[in-house]
C-alpha cells in the first residue's frame, strides 16, 4: 500500500500543473474532481482501514470529488462560459511560477523540523505545494469559478496535511474547513450568478466596482 | 624576454612611422603592416618559449614609480590570452590592408593605424604586468586607444555616441580598479601581485565586488554590457574584431589573476558569477536574436559568449570553494579555452561581416541576401565560423562548450546538496546554445542565401585575395582545435596550474575528459560528410538550375516576398518578451481589402536604454532643478555663498 | 568490436523506415482502412532513388549540404546510443553531450538548405523549427541530467545501463515516469509528429519540418526521409532502453526485444496521431514549457 502513496501524490502535484496552466474551465474543474478523489484514497493507503480513515475517506470524496465539482459544472452551465480568457497572470507564467513554488516546496519540506518518519516521504512537499498552488490560482484568475476552484485546490492542500495528522488531528477541524468551503461556494455561487445578471461577465474584478 | 619585450614595443608603435608619411602613401600602412607581423612573430616566440620550458619567464627592473619595481612576468596562464591576441592582430592587419586602405581614408587611415598598434601592445602588456601601477597604466592606455578605434569614423554622430558610452563606462570601471588596487595594496603590503594562493580570504568580499565591477565592465557581463554593442558596431571591421575577440577578456584575465591570489574561495563568488553569467549568456543572445543591424548583433553574441565563459569560471571557482578538484579543472581549462576560441571565430565572423559590408555598403541584414554567390569565399568562412560560435562538433566552439558542460555535471557525482544547484548551468547551456544556433542560422540564411534583397546587394563582389588569406588562417585555427584538442592540453594544464596550484593534466585527456574520442568523432563526422557531400554533388552536377522556386501555387515570387531576418526571429523575440521588450509599429490589417500598411520592430539594449537612460535624464533634470534654485541671478545671494564660504573655512581653520 | 558495430548499423539501417511504415498502419487501422503495406517506406525511398534532381537557380551548394548533414548525423549519433540492452560501439565520458550537439548540427544545415532557397514558406518552416528545438533542447538536457544522476558515469551507455530496472523500483521511479513522458513529447517535437507537427498535411502554413524539405526532390529527397527515420530511431532508442530496462544476456534476444519496443513505440505514436489534433500554432511554446518544467520537477525529484 505504501508505494502507491508517492506515485498519487505526483499525480496530484501534476493535477496542480495542469490546472495552472489550461485555460479550459471544464477541464480544469475535472481534474481538480480527480484531485479530490484521488486524495480520498490517501488516508486509506497510509493508515489502512480504520473507522477513522475510512471516515475521512467517504467525506473527501463525497464534497472534493462529487459535490463541489458538480456545484460548479452546474454554475458553469448556468453561466456559459467555458474559458479563462483574460488571466491577470498569463499561463506560461503562472505554471512557471506554480513549479517554482512546487520546487521551493521539496527544497523547504527538508529544511523544517518534521517528525524524522515524516522527513522523506512528498506528503509535507506536495501538501505545502498544493496549497501554494491553489494561492497562484486565486490570484492570477479573474473568474469566479476559477477562484473557487483555487480555495478547493488549497483545502486539498490542507486535506494532505490533515491526513498525515489524522491520528493526532480531531476530525471537527476537517468538517470546519469543508464546511466553511460548503457555504463559501454556495456563496460564490450565488455571487457569480448574481454579477452575470448584473454585468453580464463574471469577471471579479467587477467587485471593485461595489467598494463604498 | 626580449622577444617579449620586442614584440610589445614593436607592436605599440607599429602606427607611428606611417605618421610621418605622405597622407596619401602607400608606404606607411605597408611599414605599420610589417611591424605588427614581426611584433606579433615575436610575441608568439616568447610565448612558444615559455611553454616549452614550461615555467615562466620574467622581468624586474627599478623603475622612479612608486609602488615596486617594474615587473613582467608572463606565464601559461598569461599565455593563453595571448596567442589569440597575436593570431587576431597578425590577422586584423593584413586584412586592413584592404578593408582600410590609406588612399580611400585619408583623413583617418593614420589614426586607426596608430591605435590599432597602440591597443595591441597595452593588452600585451596588461597581460604580462605584475605590478599594479604599472598595470593601471597600461589598462588606461588601452581604454583610450579602444575609445579612438570606436571613434574612427568621429564625423558619425553614431560613433561619437558609441565612444562616449564606452568612454563613461571603461572610466567608471577603472575607478572601482584603482580602490581594488589601492586595498591589495593595503592587505599585501606592497602594489606588485602576490602569488597564487598567499592572500587570506578574510575580507576579501569588498574587494570581490569591486574587481567584478571594475573587470566585469570591460568583459561586457550582462547588466554592465551597455557598452558593447554600440562600440563594436561602429568601429571597423577589423578592430572590432580586436576589440570583441581580445579587449574584452582583458576583463575576464583581471578576474582570473585577481582570484588566483587568494588561498580560499567563499563560495558565493562562484554562484554570483554563475548568475551573472546565466543571465549574460540567456539574454545576450536574445537580445542578439533580435538585431539588425549584423555588426551590433554580433557584439551582443559577445555578451553571450562571456557568459558562456563566466559560467565556466564560476564553476572553476566552485571548484576551488568546495574543493573538487575535478570541478575546477573542468572549469577553469573551459573557460580559458573559450577565451581562446570566442578570440578566433569571433574575429573571423566581423572579418567576414566587415568583407561583407565592404562589398554591399551596408550593416542592414534585411537589405542583404544571396550574397553567398557573389561571395562564395566569404561566405564559406562565415559559415565555418557561424558553425563554430554555434558550439557544433567538429570545431573548436564545442570542445570548450564541451569542457564546461563536464564541469557542470560533476556535482551529479558528488551529491553535496549545496552544490547541487550547479547542475542547471548544463540546461541554460543548453538554451544559450540552442539559441546561439537559431540566431546564426538566421544570419548566415537572411544575408549569404535567399535571393538578394536590395540593389547593393546584387552589385557585391569577392573580397581580394589579402583580406580572404587572414580569414582563412582564423577558420583553420578554430578547426585545429576542433579537430586536435589534445594538442591544447599541456597550455591549459599550465594555466591551471597557475591559477590553483594543482597539476590538471591528468584529467583534460584522460578518462575525465577524453578529448581524444571527441577529435576521432569530429574526424569521423568530416570524413562522413566529405564522401556522401562527394557522392551527392557528383551526381548532382549536371543538372541545370533552371527553373524558380516554387512558390505553392503564385507564379510572381520576388525577392522582396522571402523571410527577412525579422520575421525569422520574430517568434522567439516574442517568447523572450519578458526581457527584451521589443517595440513594434503597425502592422494592423484591418478589413477584407486591406490598403497599404507599414510594420516595423526595434529592440533597444534593456539595460542602457529601458533603465539608465531614464534613470540619468531624471538625475540631469533634478540637477538642473538645483541649479536654477541655487544659480537664481539674484546678487545678494552670490554675495550670501561669499559669506557662507568665509564662515564654514573659519569654522574648519578653528576645529 | 568490429562486429557489435557491424550489428549495431544493420539494426538501424534496416529497420528505420520500418517505424514509419508501423506509424502510418496503425493510423490507418484507427481510420477503419487497410492502408499501405508496411514495407512502403522502403518502396518510397527505392523510387526517390531513382528520380532525378530538380533545382531552383536561386539555391546553391548549401542547399545540398542539408540532407547530407541529415543523413550523417544520425548514423554518427547511433553509434554513441545502446540499442536496448546492445551496448554502443563507442561510448566515452561525456558523449551524451555530443549526442546532443550533433542533431544540432543537422538542424543548423537543414534549416540552413531551407533557408537557401529564398522561399517564404520554408522560411517560415525553418523558423519555427528552431524556435521549437530552443525549447525541446533544455529539456532532452533535464532528462540526461536525471539519468546521469541516477547513474554513476556520464557516458549514454552507463546511463541506460542495467540499473535502471532498479531505478524504476525504488524512490526515483516517480521522476523515471515523469522524464519518460518529457521525452516522449521531445521525440515527438523534434521529429515532427501531430501534435506539434503534421507529416501528413498540403497545407504548406501548417507544417514546419515538411515545408523545410518543400523544395528538395528525388535522392536528395530520400535521403532527408531517410535520415528522418534514422533520427526517429535513434532518439527511440533512448525512450525504449528507458522504458523496457530488461536484459536477456543472449545478444539475438536482446536485438528482437529492442526491436520490439521500437515498433511499440510506433504503434503509440500511431495511436497519438489518430487520437488527438494538431496544437494551435501558440500553444505549442506552452506545452513545451510545461514539458520543461515537468522536466525540471523530476530533476529536483531525485536531486533531492
Amino acid at each position: 500500500m505504501m508505494e502507491l502513496i508517492n506515485p498519487l501524490l505526483l499525480a496530484v502535484i501534476l493535477i496542480n500543473f495542469y490546472t495552472l496552466g489550461s485555460a479550459r474551465l471544464v477541464a480544469c474543474i475535472r481534474v481538480v474532481a480527480i484531485q479530490g478523489a484521488l486524495l480520498a484514497l490517501l488516508p486509506l493507503l497510509s493508515h489502512g482501514m480504520t473507522f477513522h480513515a475510512m471516515l475521512l475517506a467517504a467525506e473527501a470524496f463525497c464534497f472534493k470529488g462529487v459535490v463541489i465539482p458538480w456545484l460548479l459544472l452546474r454554475a458553469i452551465r448556468r453561466v456559459r462560459i467555458r474559458r479563462e480568457m483574460e488571466p491577470i497572470v498569463g499561463f506560461v507564467p503562472t505554471l512557471i511560477l506554480g513549479v517554482l513554488t512546487t520546487v521551493g516546496a521539496f527544497l523547504f519540506a527538508d529544511l523544517l523540523p518534521l517528525a524524522p518518519e515524516h522527513h522523506d516521504g512528498m506528503f509535507v512537499p506536495t501538501a505545502l505545494a498544493t496549497m501554494f498552488s491553489g494561492f497562484l490560482l486565486l490570484i492570477t484568475r479573474r473568474k469566479a469559478i476559477t477562484q473557487i476552484l483555487g480555495y478547493l485546490m488549497l483545502e486539498n492542500g490542507i486535506f494532505i496535511f490533515a491526513v498525515l495528522l489524522s491520528a493526532a488531528m480531531p476530525v471537527m477541524v476537517e468538517a470546519g474547513i469543508l464546511l466553511d468551503l460548503l457555504v463559501g461556494v454556495f456563496v460564490m455561487g450565488i455571487v457569480v450568478n448574481q454579477i452575470s445578471r448584473e454585468f453580464s461577465t463574471i469577471n471579479t474584478e467587477r467587485l471593485t466596482a461595489l467598494k463604498e | 624576454m626580449i622577444w617579449l619585450l620586442s614584440g610589445i614595443v614593436l607592436t605599440s608603435f607599429a602606427g607611428v612611422p606611417g605618421l610621418f608619411c605622405n597622407r596619401e602613401s602607400l608606404r606607411g600602412e605597408r611599414l605599420a603592416c610589417i611591424l605588427t607581423l614581426t611584433g606579433a612573430v615575436c610575441g608568439l616566440i616568447a610565448v612558444a618559449l615559455v611553454l616549452n620550458s614550461g615555467g615562466e619567464t620574467y622581468l624586474d627592473l627599478p623603475w622612479s614609480i612608486p609602488g615596486g619595481t617594474l615587473a613582467l612576468r608572463l606565464d601559461p596562464l598569461a599565455a593563453v590570452f595571448m596567442l589569440p591576441l597575436f593570431l587576431v592582430v597578425a590577422t586584423g592587419s593584413v586584412y586592413g590592408l584592404r578593408y582600410w586602405p590609406q588612399r580611400e581614408n585619408p583623413g583617418n587611415g593614420r589614426k586607426l593605424r596608430l591605435f590599432y598598434g597602440l591597443i595591441s601592445g597595452a593588452i600585451m602588456l596588461v597581460l604580462t604586468a605584475r605590478n599594479g601601477m604599472l598595470f593601471l597604466m597600461a589598462w588606461e592606455v588601452m581604454a583610450l586607444s579602444g575609445f579612438f578605434l570606436i571613434t574612427t569614423e568621429e564625423n558619425k554622430e553614431e560613433a561619437r555616441r558609441a565612444g562616449y558610452i564606452y568612454l563613461i563606462a571603461t572610466h567608471t570601471g577603472t575607478l572601482a580598479l584603482f580602490a581594488l588596487f589601492a586595498m591589495l595594496d593595503h592587505t599585501s603590503g606592497s602594489l606588485i601581485f602576490p602569488g597564487a594562493g598567499t592572500l587570506p580570504a578574510a575580507g576579501s568580499g569588498l574587494m570581490f565586488l569591486l574587481g567584478l565591477f571594475g573587470f566585469g565592465m570591460k568583459a561586457g557581463l550582462m547588466p554592465l554590457h551597455i557598452w558593447l554593442p554600440g562600440a563594436h558596431a561602429a568601429a571597423p571591421s577589423h578592430a572590432s574584431a580586436l576589440l570583441s575577440g581580445v579587449m574584452i577578456k582583458t576583463g575576464i584575465y583581471g578576474l582570473v589573476r585577481f582570484t588566483s591570489f587568494f588561498a580560499e574561495i567563499p563560495a558565493w563568488w562562484g554562484w554570483t558569477l554563475l548568475l551573472l553569467g546565466a543571465i549574460s549568456g540567456i539574454l545576450g543572445v536574445a537580445l542578439a536574436i533580435a538585431q539588425h543591424d549584423i555588426k551590433r548583433l554580433l557584439a551582443y553574441h559577445s555578451v553571450e559568449n562571456i557568459g558562456i565563459i563566466a559560467l565556466g569560471f564560476g564553476l572553476a571557482l566552485l571548484g576551488r570553494s568546495y574543493e573538487q578538484p575535478a570541478l575546477m579543472i573542468l572549469g577553469l581549462s573551459g573557460c580559458l579555452l573559450h577565451v581562446v576560441n570566442h578570440g578566433l571565430f569571433k574575429s573571423l565572423l566581423f572579418l567576414s561581416a566587415g568583407s561583407v559590408i565592404h562589398a554591399v555598403g551596408t550593416r542592414e541584414i534585411d537589405q542583404l541576401g544571396g550574397v553567398l554567390k557573389r561571395q562564395p569565399w566569404t561566405g564559406a568562412l562565415f559559415l565555418g565560423a557561424a558553425v563554430a560560435i554555434s558550439g557544433l562538433p567538429p570545431f573548436n566552439g564545442f570542445i570548450s562548450e564541451w569542457l564546461i558542460y563536464l564541469g557542470a555535471l560533476q556535482p551529479l557525482k558528488h551529491p553535496t546538496s549545496a552544490l547541487g544547484l550547479a547542475v542547471l548551468t548544463a540546461p541554460a547551456l543548453a538554451l544559450i546554445g540552442a539559441l546561439a544556433l537559431a540566431c546564426f542560422v538566421k544570419v548566415f540564411g537572411i544575408v549569404f542565401l535567399g535571393e538578394a534583397r536590395s540593389k547593393a546587394a546584387v552589385q557585391a563582389h569577392e573580397a581580394p585575395l589579402s583580406m580572404l588569406v587572414p580569414m582563412a588562417l582564423l577558420l583553420v585555427a578554430c578547426a585545429w582545435i576542433g579537430l586536435l584538442p589534445t594538442t591544447l592540453v599541456p597550455l591549459l594544464r599550465g594555466a591551471v596550474e597557475n591559477w590553483a596550484g594543482i597539476d590538471g593534466g591528468t584529467m583534460l585527456g584522460g578518462s575525465f575528459a577524453p578529448l581524444g574520442w571527441v577529435s576521432l568523432i569530429g574526424w569521423l563526422l568530416l570524413a562522413l560528410l566529405a564522401a556522401v557531400g562527394l557522392w551527392l554533388s557528383r551526381i548532382s552536377r549536371k543538372v541545370p538550375r533552371a527553373i524558380g522556386t516554387w512558390g505553392c501555387g503564385f507564379q510572381f515570387s520576388a525577392p522582396r516576398m522571402q523571410y527577412t531576418a525579422s520575421s525569422f526571429a520574430d517568434f522567439l523575440v516574442r517568447l523572450f518578451h519578458f526581457g527584451l521588450w521589443s517595440e513594434r509599429h503597425g502592422g494592423k490589417v484591418t478589413g477584407l481589402l486591406p490598403g497599404v500598411t507599414r510594420f516595423s520592430s526595434h529592440t533597444p539594449d534593456t539595460v542602457l536604454d529601458r533603465v539608465l537612460f531614464p534613470i540619468f535624464l531624471g538625475a540631469a533634470w533634478l540637477c538642473r532643478l538645483l541649479r536654477a534654485c541655487i544659480h537664481n541671478g539674484v546678487i545678494a545671494f552670490y554675495l550670501l555663498y561669499i559669506a557662507l564660504t568665509v564662515i564654514v573655512l573659519l569654522a574648519l581653520f578653528i576645529l | 568490436m568490429i562486429i557489435r558495430l557491424i550489428l549495431h548499423l544493420a539494426l538501424l539501417l534496416l529497420f528505420a523506415p520500418m517505424l514509419n511504415g508501423i506509424i502510418i498502419k496503425t493510423k490507418a487501422l484507427f481510420g477503419g482502412r487497410i492502408g499501405a503495406p508496411l514495407l512502403q517506406s522502403y518502396y518510397d525511398l527505392a523510387r526517390l532513388w531513382r528520380k532525378g534532381f530538380v533545382f531552383s537557380r536561386t539555391t546553391t551548394w548549401v542547399f545540398l549540404a542539408g540532407p547530407v548533414v541529415g543523413l550523417t548525423v544520425p548514423l554518427l549519433a547511433s553509434l554513441l546510443i545502446p540499442f536496448g540492452a546492445l551496448p554502443a560501439p563507442i561510448s566515452f565520458e561525456g558523449d551524451l553531450i555530443l549526442f546532443v550537439y550533433l542533431f544540432a548540427l543537422s538542424r543548423f544545415f537543414t534549416v540552413a538548405s531551407a533557408l537557401d532557397t529564398g522561399s517564404s514558406f520554408e522560411g517560415m518552416g525553418a523558423a519555427r523549427e528552431v524556435t521549437f528545438s530552443c525549447l525541446a533542447e533544455p529539456t532532452l538536457l533535464f532528462v540526461l541530467l536525471v539519468l546521469a544522476r541516477l547513474s554513476d558515469g556520464l557516458s549514454l551507455d552507463t546511463l541506460l545501463g542495467s540499473h535502471l530496472l532498479t531505478a524504476w523500483h525504488s524512490d526515483a521511479g516517480a521522476s523515471l515516469g515523469l522524464i519518460l513522458v518529457c521525452l516522449f513529447l521531445v521525440l515527438l517535437v523534434e521529429n515532427s509528429r501531430i501534435p506539434f507537427d503534421d507529416p501528413n498535411t498540403h497545407l504548406e502554413l501548417t507544417m514546419i519540418h515538411e515545408v523545410m524539405v518543400l523544395d528538395h526532390s528525388g535522392p536528395a529527397l530520400g535521403m532527408i526521409l531517410y535520415g528522418a527515420a534514422l533520427k526517429m530511431m535513434v532518439m527511440g532508442a533512448l525512450l525504449v532502453r528507458l522504458a523496457f530496462p530488461w536484459q536477456t544476456g543472449w545478444w539475438l534476444s536482446d536485438a528482437l526485444m529492442f526491436l520490439a519496443g521500437l515498433a511499440g513505440l510506433a504503434v503509440l505514436i500511431g495511436v497519438v496521431e489518430s487520437i488527438m489534433a494538431r496544437l494551435r500554432l501558440p500553444r505549442v511554446p506552452q506545452v513545451l514549457v510545461g514539458t520543461m518544467l515537468l522536466s525540471i520537477f523530476a530533476l529536483v525529484l531525485v536531486l533531492r
